[in-house]
C-alpha cells in the first residue's frame, strides 16, 4: 500500500541542504540537491549513528558531520573503503510540495 | 570505445584503476601482459626472496578483479607489433586486439652488459617473479652466489640469497656501494654493517668474463683486476633500462624511452604511455610514486576530462636494505658553491649530511636514523629558507609534545601490538598488514583503508615511517601538489589569487571561473571557498550556510549523539552573579545533562537538542561565544594588577577589550588569545595563537603558539608600550593570517610555512602596512551581528532549527 505523506514545501528545504522529518521516533533526513532532486534516507550514519541531515551535501552525497563518512543519497551506501548502508525512502515533488513514502 | 593496455604491471594497471574510478563505462578494456601472472607488486619481490612474503601475498589485482570490471586479460602474451594505421596490436601467440586508444606501459628490463658468458645457465637478471623463483630454486642446490652490481637491486638480491643460505659476494665497479643514493661515508657504513651480516664485497672491481662448466652452467667469474671467484649462480644487477623497443618498432618517437608530453600522450595522439618505459622531459623514473602521479594524469585524459598535467617528480629514496634505514634525496654530494652540515656518530651508527645552497636544502643523506627524512625532503621541495632553524636543523623537528602514541617517534622501535593512531585505535601490526595485503603505496591509501592518521593527524609521521620501511625501496613520499581537494588542480594560494583578481563573490561563480571539475565541490573545498570569499570581499561576498560545517551553520557545537553544546560569550573570562544565575536557570529549564567549565574559561551547557537552541538563546540573552567556529574563540586572562599582588598590568581589562574588538571574526581556523599580567604567565600565553604578557614597561606579544595535538611554544613577535598598540599589532597579525593562510591552517602552521621573519617584516617593519591591515580587520568586523540574537529575532528565516513532525 502506498503511504505518501506531505512533508514540506520545496522552498522550505534549502538547495544543497536538508530537513529532518520525525515519524514514529525515526528521524528521516530529506535532502535537496542543487538540481532540486529530493532524496530521503534514515537520518543515521551507518558508522556511529551521526545525524546525516546536519552534514554537507555535494553532488548526490552527504558527508556525515561526525567523522566525514561519505554516504550516497541515492542508495544509502557508504563510499568505499567504508562499509555500511542506511535505509532509503521514496520521494516525489508535486505542485511545489515534497512527499515522502513511509514504509509500513 | 576500445582501450588496449600493453603491459600488465603496476603503472598500467594503476592507470586503469584511476580510469575506472572516474569513467567506469567509457571503454572496453583489454590488457596484455607477457608474464603468466595478473598484476603484482614488483616492489615486494625482495621480501619474497627473503622468505618474508609469498607470491600470493603480492598479487595486487586478482583474475577475479579483471573479470569483475569486464577487463579482458591476456597473460603470457607479449605484444610484438603495433599497426598504427589500422589500430591493431598483435601478440606473439597470434592474439590481436583493435584499439581506439592505446596505453603503453611496458616498464623496464634489466640491463645485461655484453660480458662473455652472460648467456650461460645460472646467469640471471633480477626483475620478475620468474627470476625470483629461479634464485630460490638455485639456492636449494648451490652454494656460491655472485651478485654483480652494488646498487639497490643488487643488495636486495644479495641479502635475499644470503637468507636463502647461499654464500654471497657482491661485485661493484664503484668505490662504494649505492653511489647513486649515498655518499662515500654512508656507503662505507652500509658496507660494514652488511659485512657483519655475512655478505662479502669486492669494490672497484670489473667483470671480465663468466665461465661455465661442460653442461653449460656458470661455474665461476674472472675479473679485470686479475682474480676469480667460484659462482654457481650469478645475478646481474647493474641497472634497468626503459623498455621501449615495441614503441620504437611502431615508429613512435623514442629517445631513451617513449617520449611523452605533460598529458602522457606520445607523438601518436591515440597512444599514451606511462611508467618506467617513458621519457618525460628527458627523464625516466624507476620509483613507484612518479608512476602513480603519471597514472592519475593519464587516466584523466583518457577519460576525456582534459585537465591535469604531469610536470615531473622530485624523487627521494628511502631504502630498507636488510633492516638498515637509509634516506637520500637531491644533490647529496655538493660542490664548491654548497655548504654541508654533518652529524656523524660512527659508534652509534648514525650519519646525517645535509647539503645547503643559498639558504636552502638541496640534498642530503641519512643513515641509521631516517626519522626526519620526510621533513627534510618537504623543505627541499618547498625550497624553504632554513637560516631561522639552522642551529637545530640536524636534530629534526622537535618531537616534544607529540601526543597520542605513547611518546614514540620512531616506528622501528615499536612492536606490532603498539598503538600508532590513538584516535582510531590502530596498531602498528594492522597498518603493516594492510600495506602488504592490500598493496598500499601512499599515506592517503593507508589513511583511507586503516583510518590511521585520518583524524587528528598527529601520527602521520609514524604512519609514513611504517609505510617506508614496509615498502623499502618502493616508497617515495607524496607529491607536494597542494591542490585544495580532488575537485580542482589549483592550490589554496592560486584559488585565493583568482578570487581577488576576478572579484568572485559567490561559490558558483568562483567554481565556474576557476574551473572546478565537480558541479558543486565537496565537503573539503566548499567550506574553504566560502571562507576565502568572505575574507577577501567582506560585506560583499555572499555567505553560503550550506558550505559551512554544521557547527558554524547552527552556531553550536555538535556532539557524538547529535546534541549540541552552548557556550555564551563571557568577555575575558569575567562573569557576574546575574549571568551565573541566568545560566543556572536555563540549565534547569532545559534539563541540561552537563554543565562544564571549558579550557578557555567559559561555561559550557552540554547535551542540548537542536530544536531547543533558539529558545535557549532567547532565555540566556547573552551573545554567542563562537566556541564552535573557525573564528575568534576566547581571550583567556589571569587576574592581573587589579587584584594580584604580582600583577604589573591590567590583563583582564586588556583581554575584555581584545575580545570585544575582534568579536565575530572568522578565520582559517580557530584563534585563541591569552593575556597574562606578568611574566608568571598564569593565562598560558605561551601556547596561544596570540599570547600577550604584561611587563612593568609594557606588553610583550607572542604568536603562533598551540596547545593542541603538537604543543608549540609561541614565538616572540615584539614588545609594545600601550593598550592601543596591543590591539593594533595583534589585530594586524591576525588580519594578515586571515588573508594569507590556507583554510584549516592554525597560525603556527602558517608561520612555519612563511617564516617568522616574513611576519615581522609585515607587522613591524612596514608600519603603514600594519595600520592598513588593522583597518581592514576593523572594516571586516564593522556592523557584525550576534548570530544567536539574529536567530531569536528572525525565527521564520531559520527553518533549519525546526523538526518536521508527521
Amino acid at each position: 500500500m502506498k503511504n505518501w505523506v506531505k512533508v514540506a514545501a520545496l522552498h522550505e528545504i534549502p538547495a544543497l541542504g536538508a530537513r529532518v522529518v520525525r515519524s514514529n521516533h525515526i528521524d528521516i533526513g530529506v535532502f535537496r540537491l542543487e538540481d532540486n532532486r529530493i532524496f530521503a534516507i534514515n537520518n543515521s550514519c551507518p558508522h556511529k549513528g551521526g545525524p546525516l541531515s546536519e552534514g554537507i551535501v555535494y553532488g548526490d552525497k552527504i558527508a556525515c558531520p561526525l567523522h566525514s563518512w561519505k554516504i550516497s543519497l541515492v542508495d544509502g551506501k557508504a563510499d568505499e573503503p567504508d562499509v555500511g548502508q542506511t535505509a532509503c525512502f521514496n520521494t516525489k515533488v508535486e505542485d511545489g510540495f515534497v512527499y515522502l513514502e513511509l514504509k509500513d | 570505445m576500445k582501450l588496449v593496455v600493453v603491459g600488465n604491471g603496476m603503472a598500467g594497471m594503476r592507470t586503469v584503476e584511476e580510469l575506472l574510478k572516474i569513467a567506469p563505462e567509457l571503454y572496453d578494456i583489454t590488457v596484455f601482459g607477457d608474464e603468466p601472472y595478473p598484476n603484482y607488486n614488483r616492489i615486494m619481490l625482495s621480501p619474497v626472496l627473503a622468505n618474508e612474503q609469498t607470491i600470493d601475498d603480492i598479487i595486487l589485482n586478482t583474475r577475479e578483479w579483471y573479470a569483475e570490471h569486464h577487463i579482458t586479460l591476456h597473460t603470457s602474451a607479449r605484444i610484438n607489433r603495433i599497426d598504427r594505421k589500422s589500430r591493431v596490436v598483435y601478440a606473439e601467440d597470434g592474439t590481436s586486439a583493435e584499439y581506439d586508444r592505446l596505453l603503453l606501459a611496458t616498464g623496464s628490463k634489466p640491463f645485461i652488459p655484453s660480458i662473455p658468458g652472460k648467456d650461460l645457465e645460472g646467469v640471471l637478471g633480477y626483475r620478475d617473479i620468474k627470476d625470483t623463483n629461479d634464485m630460490i630454486a638455485a639456492a636449494k642446490i648451490y652454494r656460491h652466489a655472485v651478485v654483480v652490481g652494488g646498487g639497490l637491486l643488487g643488495l636486495e638480491a644479495a641479502n635475499g640469497l644470503s637468507i636463502q643460505g647461499m654464500d654471497v659476494t657482491v661485485i661493484h665497479r664503484n668505490e662504494w656501494l649505492l653511489e647513486k643514493q649515498l655518499d662515500k661515508t654512508a656507503g662505507i657504513m652500509l658496507q660494514k654493517s652488511l659485512e657483519a651480516k655475512g655478505l662479502k664485497f669486492h669494490l672497484s672491481t670489473n667483470t671480465e668474463k663468466i665461465i661455465g662448466d661442460e653442461s653449460g652452467r656458470v661455474k665461476g667469474v674472472y675479473f679485470k683486476e686479475g682474480f676469480e671467484l667460484p659462482a654457481d649462480l650469478l645475478v646481474l644487477a647493474v641497472g634497468i633500462r626503459p623498455n621501449f623497443a615495441l614503441a620504437e618498432s611502431a615508429g613512435i618517437h623514442c629517445d631513451k624511452g617513449v617520449v611523452v608530453n605533460d598529458t602522457m600522450q606520445t607523438f601518436d595522439p591515440r597512444v599514451y604511455a606511462v611508467g618506467e618505459c617513458v621519457a618525460h622531459r628527458g627523464i625516466s623514473y624507476g620509483l613507484v610514486a612518479p608512476l602513480f602521479e603519471m597514472a592519475k594524469v593519464c587516466a584523466n585524459h583518457l577519460a576525456n576530462y582534459g585537465i591535469g598535467l604531469y610536470k615531473g617528480s622530485v624523487t627521494s629514496t628511502k631504502l630498507k636494505v636488510t633492516g638498515i634505514d637509509l634516506f637520500s634525496a637531491g644533490d647529496f654530494t655538493g660542490d664548491e658553491e654548497t655548504e654541508e652540515i654533518v652529524l656523524h656518530d660512527s659508534v652509534g651508527g648514525v650519519y646525517k649530511k645535509l647539503i645547503i645552497k643559498n639558504d636552502k636544502i638541496v640534498g642530503g643523506v641519512l643513515y641509521g636514523d631516517t626519522t626526519d627524512g620526510s621533513w627534510y625532503f618537504q623543505m627541499l621541495r618547498d625550497g624553504k629558507p632554513i637560516h631561522e632553524i639552522r642551529d637545530h636543523l640536524m636534530f629534526g623537528p622537535s618531537a616534544i609534545g607529540d601526543t597520542g602514541h605513547q611518546g614514540q617517534s620512531q616506528a622501528s622501535l615499536m612492536t606490532n601490538e603498539m598503538e600508532v593512531c590513538g584516535c582510531n585505535g590502530v596498531c602498528k601490526g594492522t597498518i603493516v598488514k594492510a600495506i602488504q595485503d592490500q598493496g598500499l603505496f601512499t599515506i592517503d591509501d593507508v589513511k583511507k583503508q586503516t583510518k590511521a592518521g585520518s583524524s587528528c593527524g598527529s601520527c602521520v609521521g609514524l604512519v609514513e615511517q611504517i609505510l617506508a620501511s614496509t615498502l623499502g625501496g618502493g616508497y617515495a613520499p607524496p607529491s607536494t601538489s597542494k591542490a585544495v581537494c580532488g575537485c580542482t588542480e589549483k592550490n589554496h594560494e592560486e584559488v585565493r589569487a583568482e578570487i581577488r583578481t576576478h572579484k568572485y563573490l559567490n561559490i558558483p561563480d568562483a567554481m565556474r571561473g576557476i574551473g572546478w571539475s565537480t558541479p558543486n565541490g565537496c565537503a573539503t573545498c566548499r567550506p574553504a571557498l566560502n571562507y576565502y570569499l568572505l575574507s577577501t570581499w567582506p560585506h560583499e561576498a555572499k555567505d553560503d550556510p550550506q558550505s559551512r560545517f554544521i557547527n558554524e551553520r547552527v552556531h553550536a557545537n555538535i556532539q557524538k549523539d547529535g546534541t549540541y553544546s552552548v557556550i555564551p560569550r563571557m568577555y575575558g573570562g569575567v562573569t557576574t552573579p546575574d549571568q551565573l544565575r541566568k545560566i543556572a536557570d536555563v540549565a534547569d529549564k532545559y534539563a541540561v545533562p552537563m554543565v562544564k567549565v571549558t579550557g578557555g574559561q567559559r561555561i559550557d551547557l552540554l547535551g542540548v537538542k537542536k530544536e531547543d537552541l533558539v529558545n535557549m538563546w532567547s532565555d540566556l540573552d547573552m551573545p554567542s561565544g563562537y566556541a564552535y567556529g573557525k573564528s575568534i574563540r576566547t581571550v583567556k586572562t589571569c587576574v592581573g594588577s587589579e587584584f594580584c599582588r604580582f600583577g604589573t598590568q591590567n590583563s583582564t581589562q586588556m583581554g575584555i577589550d581584545i575580545e570585544k574588538a575582534f568579536d565575530h571574526m572568522w578565520a582559517p581556523h580557530k584563534v585563541k588569545f591569552a593575556v597574562s599580567g606578568c611574566p608568571r604567565n598564569c593565562a598560558e600565553s605561551g601556547i596561544k595563537d596570540v599570547g600577550i604578557i604584561g611587563v612593568d614597561s609594557g606588553w610583550e606579544i607572542y604568536v603562533g603558539g598551540n596547545g593542541g595535538i603538537k604543543t608549540e611554544a609561541a614565538q616572540f613577535l615584539c614588545k609594545v608600550k600601550t593598550h592601543d598598540e596591543v590591539l593594533e599589532y595583534s589585530g594586524a597579525f591576525i588580519q594578515v593570517y586571515r588573508e594569507e593562510a590556507r583554510y584549516l591552517d592554525r597560525t603556527v602552521h602558517w608561520i612555519e610555512r612563511v617564516g617568522l621573519e616574513y611576519v615581522k617584516q609585515r607587522i613591524l617593519e612596514d608600519a603603514e602596512g600594519r595600520k592598513d591591515a588593522y583597518e581592514r580587520l576593523l572594516y571586516a568586523l564593522q556592523d557584525a551581528v550576534d548570530p544567536w540574537a539574529e536567530r531569536v529575532k528572525n525565527r521564520e528565516k531559520y527553518k533549519e532549527f525546526e523538526i518536521i513532525a508527521i
